[in-house]
């Protein structure tokens, strides 16, 4: 298990979650938790502190991009470097998706950045660290998706329903 | 407004989130939620049907309220409808609802399981991926009771793509995990291992990840992963930057890929192959020599990525912990991190300093660094790297530099974060006393531990002063004197009070000779204290007190006083009340011979593991403190094994009603099993009270506890009674772990005898039931019960036998057993006939332990020293520290290992007078070899009483270790 993530959380600097991805088997309870007590321990942190430390018996890996904290997970025996990159990786994949992705993107269209994470790590391990292969993925299935789209109604169209 | 969201969708969504967004307060949010709920809700219930795109919004709309941290308690109906979509963007949102918001609902599952199917069989390579996200998304043991055998077969089908194979890799990895025994080790196996070799580096990705864990558990199945994983590890490392496109990240090729091959390495010794091994040592080489080449890249990605690399490198090396050279060359790379501008990797650095501290080979080099972590202590402004700082002296720790570690660390306390100072205190009080030159130094650093940090000193902490104080009568002068003198503070901590307080109640009489600390001074700065202390601090002081009396005649009337004071002697405390009232007794009625009886000087303590070092493990959790393995090494007299010692309030063990009359008061603790003749430390005694002792009485007994419960079964259990009497006193298994056959069970009516033989993981059972009486036994049914936990691990088939057993006769039934797992608890015979018109029923346990599904296993010294470190992470090894309960004798010690089924590995120990074995425990689904070590302790203590083992097992499993130990420790 090079990683085996358990978790990943994105968080603003308010506190506020933006997306969770839980890869073990938890209750809501649980991870509400969980979140709770991590969201509060990362933010208290100085800037120039180290990205990992202990929570529990995980180790923590965080990094801040712009006003949002991508925190993840791992278990004792993995490799804290590479999962510092696997947060960039994942920010890059976004950033060429969204283009100059910023955190309305991630509130806005949540569920994209849902499946483009499902493309990049798949029960807590790495998939496909090709990012050109990962957003072949995604637009394919954007591609799908608006063939599919028939017009809306008016009503729809300003939101009203 | 919202921002642009791309493959625009779902309008009505975006405003909805707007909505919320613009919500001024908690209240308004709710409420706008509640609202959107009732729409929602009225839409599904409706009489229109909804259109898939609607649907989807809503369905999506739920879930955004779900993330929001509301409860979402409906529309998991509609989700599922989504999934048999043919459109791909509704299928999707079906398929992030359910992997997010998963409801154990078992009809749902049904329905969505069957979805599944379908999109895995529609050859759509777009839906396959959907629908093992999916199952890789929950990984429910029902998501893998149905997939667990399809997935393998996409796995390693021919004409399966890419990306799906890469899916069909994880999700199988994840079920793996969640039902390890509901995916079938097959044909398919040798088949992935192959995955190594793929030309799509996705592709060896994913599947690097499934191998690894699989390896971990199967390690002779994918033992050709090896020599794959190190080529492909080769062509990696030896590329150029640009060779491998895409997969180079930062101008590092395929790090991701790197990390997980030395990870897989890391299941397996060094390669035997010595081309293999000389192509690993290159590459290893290769990766130590990129990290002096100059940076490709000023970017963090780039040093990060190569960098992590370089540590799994090093993990590696640790690992296989047989390369003097590569270890010293990790040792100074890293060295060179530990000054490096990045905090990260000085963080790094510390931590993985730490386990080369460990390794024979670097721990020297590892020692040059000492003044580095001691600077990185002072000036490191992140409490994580100061606490990695900690680690890395206390693993680097011996005695050429305990004492400075000792002080700096002292040092370091005054100033400590409040979250690291207990476990700074446990390590300093370990290192003191495990590299204790001289006791002096040890007495006063663990008195400074108290000053600095009392609140964080723990019971654990002083009682081991005060039992090392106690067994080494070289210190006890010493002690007393430094205690006395650091009791003069005007204002110190209590843990100070309490040992001080029992130190002079031991020893005040060593330093009663200076006028400056007579007797009457050495009470009256106790006394001092007594009104600022806790209850149990005050109880042990009355109990000073009553020492003080046998000590010092000469202020027996002061201490009486004291004692009779109505603070005392009325105490709201009953416990002070109790003590009080006896000791005054006591020191009025008793003779001076009887006084000096009974609060004679506390005789030494059974040497045991420290009860702080089983602290530390608790509080660290195992893996952290593994190198202290080496104390109980080093230190040979260290041979007890309790754990914490656990106190009892003293009036339930020793102290009579306070009207009992006073020379039984004296005569209590005589009779008690506990060495101390003395009630008034019997607080203290029962602290310190060595578990083991409490246990002796019982354990040789077998025979009589046999007889026993014999009388048992024909007294009491032979009535109406349908209460069971569960023979289950393990004596009963204890007798056949080491053999096959014999009685197994006998009382006036009945004898059980067995007869058994095992091979691998099957094995057979007779058993005879013998009528002892002359007459008919009826409705004669014997069963055989498995708990819950165990029918899954043993398959036991038994025939039933005639309900009717003639007076005199013997009728025999017959086990079949058959391993699936390894397993703790023994099956229980339950026996109910009718004899005479009563119903008789008796329970025993059945002797099938894990240990008869052993075969032997010969190997060579190097071997199995080889071996013995593989199995060296804290949760493959338990270790045992025991009693002889049976004369020490050589043949029949050899006779017993062989007997319990292991091979005897005779001139493997440079030990002589140690036993070694090996041998595989075979269950279908798994093999799990073990290894055991029984270390008999000679020369300790000449009392056969004391005499002791040490018995350690490693094996792949920590169950197993545990439960072979367990078994095997009752025996000798």
């Amino acid at each position: 298990m090079s990683v085996h993530m358990q978790f990943m959380l994105l968080f603003s600097r308010q506190g506020k979650l933006r997306l969770q991805k839980w890869y073990v088997p938890l209750s809501d309870k649980e991870k509400k938790k969980i979140t709770r007590e991590l969201v509060q321990t990362v933010l208290a942190r100085k800037p120039k502190m180290c990205s990992f430390l202990e929570w529990r018996d995980l180790k923590i890996v965080y990094k801040r991009y712009a006003s949002l904290y991508f925190c993840c997970a791992i278990e004792d025996q993995d490799n804290e470097l590479i999962t510092l990159e696997i947060i960039h990786r994942y920010v890059e994949l976004l950033d060429k998706y969204f283009g100059s992705v910023c955190e309305l993107d991630i509130i806005f269209n949540f569920e994209k950045a849902y499946f483009i994470l499902d493309e990049f790590l798949l029960g807590g391990e790495v998939q496909e660290t090709s990012k050109k292969n990962v957003l072949k993925a995604i637009e394919q299935a954007d591609l799908l998706q608006e063939e599919a789209e028939t017009p809306r109604s008016v009503l729809e169209e300003i939101g009203l329903t | 407004m919202p921002a642009v969201s791309k493959g625009d969708g779902m309008r009505g969504l975006a405003v909805f989130i707007s909505d919320i967004r613009n919500c001024k307060s908690k209240e308004a949010e709710i409420k706008r939620i509640n609202k959107e709920l009732a729409n929602i809700r009225s839409k599904f219930k409706g009489d229109k049907a909804l259109d898939g795109y609607s649907k989807k919004k809503y369905v999506c709309k739920l879930l955004f309220i779900f993330l929001l941290g509301h409860d979402i308690d409906f529309g998991h109906m509609e989700a599922v409808n989504l999934l048999s979509s043919n459109r791909y963007t509704e299928k999707q949102i079906g398929y992030l609802f359910i992997s997010v918001l998963v409801n154990s609902n078992s009809e749902l599952i049904r329905l969505i399981n069957n979805a599944i199917k379908n999109d895995l069989a529609s050859r759509n390579p777009i839906f396959m991926g959907l629908a093992l996200h999916c199952i890789a998304n929950v990984g429910s043991r029902e998501m893998a009771e149905a997939f667990a055998g399809e997935i393998p077969k996409i796995l390693v089908a021919g004409d399966t793509m890419d990306s799906v194979k890469q899916s069909a890799a994880l999700c199988l990895l994840r079920l793996y995990r969640t039902s390890p025994d509901l995916v079938p080790m097959g044909d398919w196996t040798s088949r992935v291992v192959h995955l190594l070799n793929d030309q799509h580096l996705g592709v060896v990705t994913a599947a690097t990840s499934l191998i690894t864990t699989l390896a971990q558990k199967n390690p002779e199945e994918f033992k050709t992963s090896v020599s794959l994983a190190v080529s492909r590890l080769s062509r990696i490392v030896t590329s150029a930057s640009t060779d491998l496109q895409d997969y180079t990240y930062y101008f590092v090729p395929a790090p991701w890929l790197s990390v997980k091959l030395l990870r897989l390495l890391q299941c397996y010794p060094p390669p035997e192959d010595p081309a293999v091994r000389g192509r690993l040592t290159e590459c290893l080489e290769t990766i130590l020599n990129k990290a002096q080449e100059p940076p490709k890249s000023k970017k963090v990605q780039h040093s990060n990525a190569k960098n992590a690399v370089l540590f799994e490198a090093i993990s590696l090396i640790i690992h296989h912990d047989s390369e003097p050279n590569l270890l010293v060359r990790a040792c100074n790379q890293l060295g060179q991190f530990l000054q490096h501008r990045e905090t990260n990797l000085r963080y790094l650095a510390l931590e993985s300093m730490c386990t080369l501290a460990s390794s024979e080979f670097s721990h020297e080099a590892v020692k040059t660094h000492i003044e580095t972590v001691i600077n990185a202590l002072k000036t490191e402004r992140d409490v994580s790297v100061r606490q990695r700082a900690v680690d890395l002296l206390y693993a680097m720790c011996d005695r050429s530099n305990a004492q400075q570690i000792v002080a700096e660390m002292l040092n370091y306390l005054e100033t400590a974060d409040y979250s690291i100072r207990e476990e700074i205190v446990l390590k300093v009080a370990i290192l003191a006393e495990k590299y204790a030159v001289d006791y002096t130094w040890y007495v006063d650093t663990i008195l400074n531990l108290i000053r600095i940090a009392g609140d964080y000193v723990s019971e654990e902490v002083w009682y081991r002063v005060i039992q090392i104080v106690i067994n080494r009568d070289d210190v006890q002068g010493y002690a007393a004197k430094t205690v006395f003198e650091a009791l003069q503070a005007p204002a110190c901590h209590e843990n100070l009070v309490k040992v001080g307080g029992y130190i002079l109640g031991e020893f005040g009489n060593l330093i009663a000779g200076d006028p400056r600390s007579s007797p009457l001074i050495q009470f009256n700065l106790l006394h001092s204290k007594f009104h600022l202390c806790s209850v149990p601090t005050r109880a042990l002081l009355l109990s000073t007190y009553i020492k003080f009396v046998n000590l010092f005649p000469e202020i027996k009337t002061t201490i009486q006083d004291v004692l009779r004071s109505d603070s005392q002697l009325k105490n709201a405390d009953v416990e002070l009340q109790q003590r009080a009232v006896e000791y005054l007794r006591l020191s009025t009625i008793a003779s001076t011979d009887i006084l000096a009886t009974v609060l004679e000087e506390m005789p030494p303590f059974p040497e045991r593991e420290s009860s702080i070092l089983a602290k530390l493990k608790k509080k660290k959790g195992p893996s952290t403190v593994t190198d202290l393995e080496e104390i109980k090494k080093e230190r040979s007299s260290d041979m007890n094994g309790s754990a914490e010692p656990t106190p009892v309030n003293a009036s339930n063990v020793s102290t009579p009603s306070p009207s009992a009359d006073l020379l039984g008061l004296g005569a209590v603790p005589l009779t008690n099993s506990a060495p101390a003749p003395s009630s008034s430390g019997s607080l203290l005694v029962d602290v310190f009270s060595d578990s083991s002792s409490v246990a002796a009485p019982l354990a040789p007994g077998s025979e009589d506890n046999f007889a026993s419960s014999s009388d048992l079964a024909s007294s009491e259990v032979v009535s109406e009674e349908p209460a069971d009497a569960v023979h289950d006193a393990d004596e009963l298994i204890h007798k056949f772990i080491c053999k096959n056959n014999g009685v197994l069970f006998e009382n006036q009516l009945l004898q059980i005898g067995l007869k058994s033989e095992f091979r691998q993981n099957l094995g057979r059972m007779f058993i005879f039931y013998g009528n002892k009486t002359s007459t008919q036994f009826l409705n004669f049914t014997p069963t055989v019960i498995c708990s819950d936990e165990l029918q899954s691990s043993l398959n036991l088939q038994t025939k039933p036998v005639d309900p009717i057993v003639d007076g005199g006769a013997q009728v025999q039934q017959v086990v079949n057993i058959e391993c699936i797992s390894d397993f703790m608890d023994a099956p229980i015979l339950n026996i109910q006939f009718r004899y005479g018109g009563t119903l008789q029923n008796l329970s025993v346990k059945l002797p099938i332990t894990l240990n008869k599904f052993f075969q032997p296993t010969e190997m060579s010294s190097q071997d199995f020293f080889q071996r013995w470190k593989q199995l060296s992470s804290p949760k493959q090894e338990v270790q045992n520290i025991f009693k002889a309960k049976h004369p020490m004798d050589t043949e029949i010690t050899k006779a017993k290992i062989i007997g319990f089924g292991s091979a005897l590995l005779e001139e493997v120990d440079p030990n002589p007078a140690n036993f070694v074995g090996a041998g595989i425990i075979h269950t279908k689904t798994i093999q799990i070899g073990c290894l055991l070590r029984l270390e008999p302790n000679l020369q300790a203590q000449c009392s056969v009483l004391f005499q002791m083992y040490r018995l350690t097992l490693r094996t792949s499993k920590e169950a197993v270790s545990q439960r072979l130990c367990e078994l095997l420790s009752e025996q000798f």
